[in-house]
């Protein structure tokens, strides 16, 4: 039995140290990340498909969703990769940031005002503050020496906590097998950041295969300062609504290690756009929870008051 | 607008083709009746360590007995609802205050442990030293079992449940309360059942005043708990509880019918209440509006005391915001 290091709560709210992150001593590498610029995403699904090949992942099923290009739908346990397609009734460039055409009601009458198509690649952000690390019974989930966040599949015990702890909705279970397939699943699945690669000095299978650098893998502080100087060079050429996602190291999950630059608000790329990582307030919940046990054993005590009828 | 749930879609989009943003648990119902059998096990303990106090010996050995069952109740329900059952005993791999799971596991390991320990010496009648240590550990382990399952939920990204934070541990623990009382009250003839009886009605108000706070405070994001199965369940709960409380507290004292109906019917309403909670957090997490609103809110919020702060900047994406949009149709 193994105690959490006290220091992952230390880890201060900034810079890019990630909880628990510095409990590797002399043995922690320069944090890596992903920044993910997906103004230049051609949408080809490359990273899909060099993930599951990497990986191992299982299909996904092979459904047809008529939702533009995109058939896996969502990250989860057997996608790692989520390449995203969004087609808007506006002009490409929106300089004065004007909302969005909505559909006259009663039928679309065409792209009148233009037509864009934003495409994305989603993949786990490896958070700072980390709700799936966090709230781990089994200590499965754990944080690498690159600042990453790993599931160790011989240990998770598939209880599933860390599903709805995700504030992003990455993590899924993958299903309990019938008894025609051979390996027992029924285990948590997600982005390792090609955890294998990045220790033999390779960088991960998406970005290596992204052909337009979309995807760019590299230490955090680096992807930073090259993706503030992109972000600059869009509002210099009129992409009024470009903005970084997950660059803060001062938001609700202490930045994220795989961060975006996106052309519209996160919501319309199915992102939340004020993720805050549950366990911020963990310890008011405690509190909560010692206030409600006090309250059952005043109960408890004063119903003996009257005696015993 | 659509007058549907979660109406605060309005014209701009709020998220990716309807899809939710976080993920709906993977917990079968296998969770839901934990949530009732875990509050039941540790209430009971308790009220089992109030009564041998007392001196209340019968209540104390059938609170005892109730408790070791529920509690071992509890531990096939958890196991079977896992990816993997045989890895169960990962569990207790780590002792982490960070995840309410692994304080759970200590919680129902000391708790099982104990209440199955002092049941079993209660049914022997044999070292009574020991049984009371076990009686006292099982006691003290309740009040924290019948409660931390309210932190269990609220430590994740489902709406419902983060926001609700505040409340739902008084919930559950009024709810087990409720239970262990209603449960004992179910087994005793009434003359020994008095304070059990006060314990079932005083959980019941309880845990009514404490769903009813969490409601106000929360708002918009608590309508999972009004509407669809979930509303449902809610209202079958307040009923059952509400008029088998009143049985219990108005005739519960001279009819043994009375007495055995009011807590039966309490029992039903405490059930009805856990899944309620329960499914109100799947709800929660598969329509996007829940997880979008209260955040662009929050984000907008602070977008515009950014621009306040510095009058001369450009004003954040005029235009754009929407806050509120859609309450009418709530």
């Amino acid at each position: 039995m193994t105690t959490e290091r006290a220091d992952a709560l230390a880890a201060p709210h900034g810079g890019n140290c990630a909880d628990g992150w510095r409990t590797y001593g002399d043995d922690a590498q320069e944090r890596v990340g992903f920044f993910t610029d997906t103004s230049i995403c051609i949408g080809c699904k490359a990273c899909e498909v060099a993930c599951k090949e990497w990986n191992d992942v299982p299909d996904d099923g092979f459904a047809f969703t008529g939702q533009s290009y995109d058939n896996t739908g969502a990250l989860g346990a057997n996608t790692w990769r989520h390449v995203a397609f969004i087609e808007q009734d506006r002009p490409v460039r929106v300089p004065d940031a004007t909302p969005p055409a909505p559909h006259p009601p009663g039928g679309d009458t065409g792209a009148a005002d233009g037509f864009r198509w934003l495409m994305s690649s989603d993949v786990c952000k490896h958070c700072t503050h980390a709700a799936c690390l966090d709230v781990c019974p089994t200590g499965s989930l754990f944080r690498t020496e690159y600042g990453t966040v790993v599931v160790q599949e011989d240990i998770c015990n598939g209880c599933g906590y860390c599903v709805p702890a995700c504030p992003f909705g990455v993590l899924d279970r993958r299903e309990r097998p019938n008894a025609s397939v051979v390996k027992p699943d029924g285990r948590v699945h997600k982005c390792t950041l090609c955890y294998d690669r990045l220790k033999v000095g390779e960088e991960p299978a998406c970005a290596r295969a992204c052909p337009t650098d979309s995807i760019q893998f590299g230490e955090l502080d680096e992807l930073r300062r090259r993706a503030d100087r992109r972000l600059e060079k869009l509002r210099a050429e009129g992409w009024a609504d470009a903005h970084l996602y997950g660059r803060d190291p001062h938001d609700g999950v202490g930045g994220f290690g795989a961060f975006f630059l996106l052309l519209d608000r996160p919501e319309v790329y199915g992102l939340p756009p004020d993720p805050v990582v549950a366990t911020r307030h963990l310890g008011e919940m405690w509190r909560w929870a010692a206030a409600a046990a006090g309250a059952v054993v005043a109960l408890v005590a004063a119903v003996f008051a009257g005696g015993r009828r | 607008m659509s007058g549907d749930r979660g109406a605060a879609r309005g014209d701009a989009p709020q998220s990716y083709y309807g899809r939710p943003i976080i993920k709906p648990p993977v917990w079968t119902w296998e969770i839901g009746a934990y949530l009732f059998t875990g509050g039941l096990g540790g209430a009971s303990a308790t009220l089992s360590l109030a009564a041998r106090a007392a001196g209340d010996h019968r209540l104390a050995r059938t609170s005892l007995l109730v408790g070791a069952a529920a509690d071992a109740a509890s531990l096939p329900l958890l196991a079977h609802d896992l990816g993997r059952p045989g890895r169960f005993l990962n569990m207790l791999r780590m002792f982490k205050p960070r995840s309410p799971m692994s304080m759970g596991s200590w919680i129902l390991a000391v708790s099982g442990t104990s209440s199955g320990v002092a049941a079993a010496l209660e049914v022997a009648g044999r070292l009574p030293r020991l049984k009371l240590a076990a009686e006292v550990a099982a006691g003290l382990a309740g009040p924290a079992l019948s409660t931390y399952t309210g932190v269990l939920l609220a430590d994740t990204a489902v709406p419902a449940w983060h926001e609700a934070r505040r409340e739902l541990p008084a919930v559950f623990g009024m709810s087990a309360a409720a239970s262990a009382g209603a449960a004992a009250t179910l087994l005793l003839p009434p003359a020994d059942a008095g304070p059990a009886r006060r314990l079932a009605v005083a959980g019941v108000i309880g845990e009514g005043i404490a769903m009813e706070t969490m409601e106000r405070r929360i708002g918009f994001v608590g309508e999972p708990y009004r509407t669809g199965t979930p509303g449902r369940l809610a209202r079958w709960a307040k009923a059952l509880a509400g008029v088998g409380a009143l049985l219990l507290g108005l005739r519960g004292r001279r009819s043994r019918t009375a007495s055995v109906a009011g807590a039966a019917m309490v029992l039903a309403g405490e059930v009805c209440l856990r899944f309620c909670v329960f499914r109100a957090g799947f709800d929660s997490a598969t329509d996007p509006a829940y997880t979008v609103r209260p955040q662009r809110e929050r984000a907008d919020a602070r977008a515009a005391a950014a621009a306040g702060a510095q009058e001369a900047g450009p004003s954040p994406e005029p235009g754009r915001i929407a806050p509120g949009d859609g309450d009418g149709a709530r």
